[in-house]
């Protein structure tokens, strides 16, 4: 869809194109897996029976970033990990987001002030979309997130490119 | 075997290896000087009166004020049941504690003896330098010749558990801090 | 070598410089296996040096998880290092919570009420039935059953909900702290366990029906990797996987801590009953039967529940004598240990945590030798690591 992105004029509409887009891709968001810690076991029980992610669309886990288009970063990022992160966001194909699942993804989280290893928040190394706070978060609020995440979808307009196409990993 | 009979034996057989006992108290230990630890360490496993088949964990620890590193290796007997099927108990268990100089960390390794020892050892250089020499997942670099570093990734820095440890500012490119805030300098 | 035996058909040797070969000529591949991928149970990376599907060697590379437990442990008092304590093994939080607080209990010379200790033994086994729910379920997952999995987790969220009226929290509880248990058990507690044992004893022959006697599932898994009881104990094996190799031995037997000789269960050990002693299906066999032993131990528990306080007079800044100890507890993975050296200061001067996964872990260099890559996942999945205790 890049082709289109940017070569339409202000004012010419394209709404009912822009709908059927984002509705296509809000309802199907297929993650990949990557569940690195604490937060992948909540992350496991809200794919399970008690809170279905599938219904919302989002249940086709992907092992191959090639094939998913939203990340949920489930678990603390050590500087080991973060080069193969950032590697495998690189490798998914555009359009892509990213849910940063628990508090050691939004800023380090308990590992804040001593954690001489870990990496103080994903957004120092990829362009995040949602927040979900918690340690672990409930699924409630992972399913949450993802709600918040197919809102800010709804809003994309293929006239213009969305943050997470502009900006490349860092 | 009770602490006091492990030590006397140990004393008996060893002497001047054997630094100091210290049997009072919840973690009776033996002090054994780093050049005849492999020794100590196979009559420890072989003799039949100690019969020390499981090495349950090696910590390693920072003695800045004396210019020592120790390493803590912990050892425990199983007793195999009389009759088959039986439940299995515990003959006894006791510690062993190397001291080696800060500066010349080097201390044979018993990854021969008791094979898990091999990722305890990793470990231990990995957090605090300790060297153990003889360890088979060993490589040379700019560091030396050393166990292969298990946790940290192979490029890392010094050596964290350390009590003098600095903080890394960043790593490959990603900063060590959000921003400005540097959460160690603030007081508490 | 010309001749490879494939592990488990000791009469079927490949012959890798055959006549009818002698004109594909075949190389070494390293596979890497990780550190994200969906079966390694969290961020593992295996090298795998392969010959087509024949696997000549593993080399597990740890580390990808390293949060510096250790070092946070030399800078936080006991009562605030509990919530990093969950974090190591984060599926039995319970379990990794009492170890530690026993381990500082010991040094300080606290004492815990008696009501504390029967809590603490309830929510530990409660934890224990819970981990060896997700082991089951993920190793179905990870060969092909995702059913198994869909049924762990319902048994589990009962168990969750169960915590979660007690602690607030469903997996990281911090419930288990220096001096007795942060909360008395709400009113409703004993019935809803009650149900929920009651509920959940009919499961585990279901659970039999659907995986542990499933044809493919113990084509999968029986005579893959078998490990000796001498290999077990020399290479520092613990938990199950060294009960699955033969030896009886379980520590809240051995040497019992809380009450554990008040209460009255068997030790599950491998036999070999679908293959040789100690391959996984034995590794797996034994979670199964040690769910039935912990349902047993805390029907006894309920019944001998006494009244009385949950928590010891701590003082607000605990003062730690100098001293030091190392002290185990049989977790669902193994032998979870805390080395723990104080020096009179609030704060201990080191804290070291042995994972039981971390020693169970070392032992795949030795047994993957001659297996399939198939078998890799059946083998890490009887093996159970979890990555959070492994790396600290």
């Amino acid at each position: 869809m890049s082709f289109m992105v940017n070569r339409f004029e202000e004012g010419l509409m394209i709404t009912s194109v822009d709908w059927a887009l984002n509705w296509a891709r809000q309802c199907s968001l297929w993650p990949v897996t990557f569940g690195l810690a604490c937060c992948a076991i909540e992350m496991m029980a809200t794919g399970a029976d008690r809170w279905d992610i599938d219904r919302f669309g989002a249940g086709a886990y992907r092992p191959s970033p090639r094939q998913s288009d939203l990340m949920i970063v489930a678990g603390t990022v050590t500087y080991k990990m973060a080069s193969r992160l950032v590697r495998l966001f690189n490798q998914m194909p555009e359009p892509k987001w990213v849910i940063a699942m628990g508090a050691c993804t939004v800023g380090g989280g308990p590992y804040y002030k001593y954690g001489y290893h870990v990496v103080k928040g994903i957004d120092l190394i990829l362009p995040v979309d949602v927040y979900v706070p918690g340690c672990p978060p409930r699924p409630e609020s992972l399913l949450e997130g993802l709600l918040r995440l197919r809102d800010k979808i709804a809003h994309n307009t293929i006239a213009k490119a969305s943050p997470s196409q502009s900006e490349s990993a860092a | 075997m009770t602490p006091e009979q492990i030590a006397k034996t140990l004393q008996d057989k060893f002497g001047q290896a054997i630094a100091e006992a210290c049997v009072e108290g919840l973690h009776p230990h033996v002090v054994v000087s780093a050049d005849r630890w492999h020794e100590v360490a196979v009559f420890l496993r072989d003799d039949e009166h100690m019969k020390f088949d499981w090495l349950r964990a090696i910590s390693g620890v920072d003695r800045m004020e004396d210019g020592q590193l120790e390493a803590v290796y912990d050892l425990h007997a199983t007793q195999p049941s009389a009759e088959p099927g039986g439940l299995w108990g515990e003959r006894h268990g006791f510690a062993v504690t190397v001291k080696v100089p800060r500066d010349n960390p080097h201390v044979a390794s018993v990854a021969d003896v008791w094979p898990t020892a091999e990722w305890h050892e990793r470990e231990a250089y990995d957090l605090l330098g300790i060297v153990f020499d003889g360890n088979p997942d060993t490589v040379t670099d700019h560091d030396g010749t050393h166990p292969r570093r298990i946790l940290c990734p192979d490029d890392w820095v010094g050596h964290p558990l350390r009590k003098d440890y600095q903080f890394p500012e960043e790593y490959q490119g990603i900063p060590g801090w959000a921003g400005d805030d540097r959460p160690l300098d603030k007081k508490k | 070598m010309s001749e490879i035996e494939l592990q488990g058909q000791p009469d079927v040797l490949i012959d890798v410089d055959a006549e009818s070969s002698a004109d594909m000529v075949t190389e070494e591949l390293l596979i890497n296996m990780g550190p994200q991928h969906p079966s390694t149970h969290g961020v593992l990376r295996l090298l795998l040096r392969t010959d087509g599907e024949l696997v000549l060697e593993v080399t597990p590379h740890i580390g990808y998880l390293h949060r510096c437990a250790e070092k946070i442990g030399e800078s936080l008092t006991p009562k605030q290092y509990v919530p990093y304590t969950d974090r190591l093994d984060y599926l039995s939080a319970m379990n990794n919570n009492l170890t530690y607080a026993l381990a500082i209990e010991a040094l300080a010379g606290i004492e815990v009420p008696e009501r504390a200790t029967y809590l603490r033994m309830i929510m530990a086994e409660l934890n224990r039935i819970a981990s060896h729910l997700v082991t089951f379920g993920c190793f179905g997952m990870d060969l092909g059953a995702w059913t198994a999995f869909l049924y762990s987790f319902r048994e589990r969220e009962h168990i969750m909900d169960l915590f979660e009226s007690t602690c607030g929290a469903r997996l990281t509880y911090s419930y288990i702290t220096v001096g007795g248990v942060t909360h008395d058990l709400p009113d409703n507690f004993i019935e809803r366990l009650r149900e929920f044992l009651d509920y959940f004893d009919p499961k585990l022959p279901e659970y039999d029906g659907l995986l542990s006697n499933n044809h493919i599932f113990v084509r999968r898994t029986a005579n893959v990797a078998p490990v000796t009881g001498e290999q077990a104990i020399a290479w520092g094996l613990s938990g199950p996987i060294l009960r699955a190799c033969g030896p009886k031995w379980d520590l809240r037997k051995v040497s019992p801590y809380c009450f554990y000789d008040r209460v009255e269960f068997d030790v599950p050990v491998g036999e070999g009953r679908m293959g040789t002693v100690g391959d996984s299906w034995d590794r797996y066999i034994i979670r199964m039967l040690e769910m039935r032993q912990s349902v047993r131990i805390l029907r006894q528990l309920i019944d001998q529940l006494p009244d009385g306080d949950v928590m010891a007079k701590v003082p607000r800044t605990l003062k730690l004598p100098p001293g030091e100890i190392y002290m185990e507890t049989e977790n669902p993975r193994g032998q979870l240990g805390f080395y723990v050296e104080t020096d009179g200061s609030p704060i201990p001067y080191r804290v070291k945590a042995k994972g039981p996964s971390f020693c169970n872990l070392s032992i795949m260099h030795e047994i993957c030798r001659g297996i399939l890559i198939a078998d890799i996942p059946a083998i890490l999945g009887s093996i159970d690591v979890v990555m959070g205790e492994v790396d600290r």
